[in-house]
């Protein structure tokens, strides 16, 4: 279980996070969704210790996240990143098994390619593509690679940025389709950030508004809909009229 | 009015100041990592041949055309006071000690900290830094240490072979153009060159090495979003390592000749 108490982060003048409090029960997929620049990004950075809050505290299972082996802590963890941040100098299979190379625990070469490749089969990407540079991929292809490194250690909570930004509805349903397949294959607990609302309705269990630096509502997906919350309607419909302004 | 004046001097001189603390900074936590592990060889191979192999063009032919064009002012200088004979010494002592440490330094600095700059820069505007820490892989190990050690192994090398090839190039002009006997002007400039020499300037080239990848990896760590901060960070890095470098030579300069 993931809790999040009090947490706050400025840059500078600008208050991003103003207290946020959330649990995120194990096994469980909870996405995040809030309007651009509400701090989505920074909650989960935070939460991964890529950004340290001002005050506030984050636990997993009940340890703090700053605290203890960073890497023994950051080994639990897998995440997809909005653009993928595949690295350009190395092929597609060494992305994928970056960490399975890496560490107290790594693995013989022939070994990690060969969980490389049985990961990007999982995905939907064929063996052939292993020996590529991800600059010779697609964007979707590119978020499948991302998506493979994110589940190749087989990580306890995985994180996903943004991950169907940039990509046409037929390959952002494939991702999503993905996404919940391998969140419940692997039992792992999900944190997702998005403002797609497709996404929202094909990964997440719970889902969490954040607006103006606090958690606006959270509650399953299927009382998402029905919610009262003038905030959450507004941005689940697209309107651009309503609480929320923006500048146009 | 007077306080207005200082603060316009003060504002930039404290901004100096704080860069040069936070690079500072940054140097020793380069040295920290690299005396601790885990060390990536691959990387560090990697490094090696980026900065060693693929400048030695470039510094060779900064070097070739150095000690040509030095001949050819030590002998008219020279002949003002008829000096003419000291061309291969000259040439020698100029390269080995000044010249060829300096030059390849900057020339090092053009290539190699701007190409670490916009390389780490363009990794960090593209989330891979965030992503190498999320695989629990630190930044300063994997990107830092292997780029900072290998220019610093490296340019002494360059140097060495910038040096040889900078007294070809005085030796050439000396013997083609200025009427140099080639044997003579051999015996000249092995017999007048000291192992201080040629020493002092490798050392030089360690230093110059260790700030070119320093200056380079601060700076594309620290770089701004977009393709503007990364244009910016690559220019900082260049001119950062260039000034670096000769603020560096005349520490050394005054610390191994003056006694």
């Amino acid at each position: 279980m993931i809790t999040l108490s009090g947490v706050q982060k400025s840059f500078g003048p600008n208050r991003v996070l103003r207290g946020v409090e959330m649990t995120i029960a194990k096994g469980q997929s909870l996405v995040i969704i809030g309007g651009s620049g509400t701090g989505k990004s920074v909650l989960l950075k935070c939460v991964l210790g890529l950004v340290t809050p001002d005050a506030g505290t984050i636990t997993l299972e009940g340890q703090d996240v700053t605290g203890g082996d960073r890497n023994a802590f950051l080994a639990r963890f897998g995440m997809l990143f909005q653009g993928g941040a595949l690295f350009d100098s190395l092929r597609v299979w060494e992305n994928v098994a970056f960490r399975l190379l890496r560490g107290d625990k790594a693995m013989p070469k022939d070994q990690a390619r060969a969980v490389a490749i049985e990961k990007l089969r999982r995905v939907g990407l064929t063996p052939n593509v292993a020996d590529l540079f991800p600059g010779e991929l697609s964007g979707g292809m590119q978020k499948r690679v991302g998506l493979a490194r994110a589940i190749a250690a087989n990580p306890e909570v995985i994180f996903f940025d943004e991950p169907t930004t940039g990509l046409d509805p037929i390959m952002s349903g494939v991702i999503n389709a993905l996404i919940r397949e391998i969140v419940v294959e692997m039992g792992s607990t999900a944190m997702t950030i998005t403002h797609d609302m497709s996404s929202v309705r094909a990964i997440a269990d719970q889902v969490a508004m954040l607006h103006d630096g606090l958690i606006r509502w959270s509650g399953p997906v299927t009382e998402m809909d029905a919610a009262s919350d003038p905030y959450l309607q507004q941005f689940i419909h697209g309107r651009a009229t309503g609480p929320i302004t923006s500048l146009r | 009015m007077i306080a207005h004046v200082l603060a316009q001097i003060g504002r930039p001189v404290l901004a100096v100041l704080a860069a040069f603390g936070r690079v500072t900074l940054f140097a020793f936590d380069t040295i920290r990592h690299l005396l601790s592990p885990p060390f990536y060889r691959r990387e560090f191979a990697v490094a090696l041949v980026q900065i060693g192999w693929f400048s030695l063009p470039v510094v060779g032919l900064t070097a070739f055309f150095t000690g040509g064009a030095l001949a050819l002012q030590i002998y008219s200088g020279g002949a003002r006071f008829s000096a003419e004979a000291v061309v291969p010494q000259i040439v020698a002592i100029g390269m080995a000690r000044e010249l060829g440490p300096v030059l390849g330094g900057l020339m090092v600095a053009a290539r190699v900290a701007s190409s670490i700059a916009a390389e780490i820069g363009t990794m960090k505007v593209t989330e891979q830094i965030d992503a190498l820490v999320t695989l629990s892989t630190h930044p300063m190990k994997y990107l830092t240490v292997p780029r900072v050690l290998a220019a610093t192994l490296a340019v002494p090398l360059l140097v060495a072979v910038g040096d040889s090839i900078g007294i070809l190039g005085g030796w050439l002009v000396g013997v083609s153009t200025l009427g140099f006997n080639a044997s003579t002007y051999l015996k000249n400039t092995t017999d007048f060159l000291e192992f201080w020499d040629v020493a002092s300037g490798l050392v030089k080239g360690a230093v110059f090495g260790f700030i070119v990848a320093l200056m380079g990896c601060y700076f594309g760590m620290n770089s701004g979003r977009g393709a503007q901060g990364v244009g910016a960070a690559t220019k900082a890095a260049v001119v950062g390592a260039s000034v670096m470098i000769l603020a560096a030579n005349y520490v050394l300069t005054r610390m191994f000749f003056t006694s």
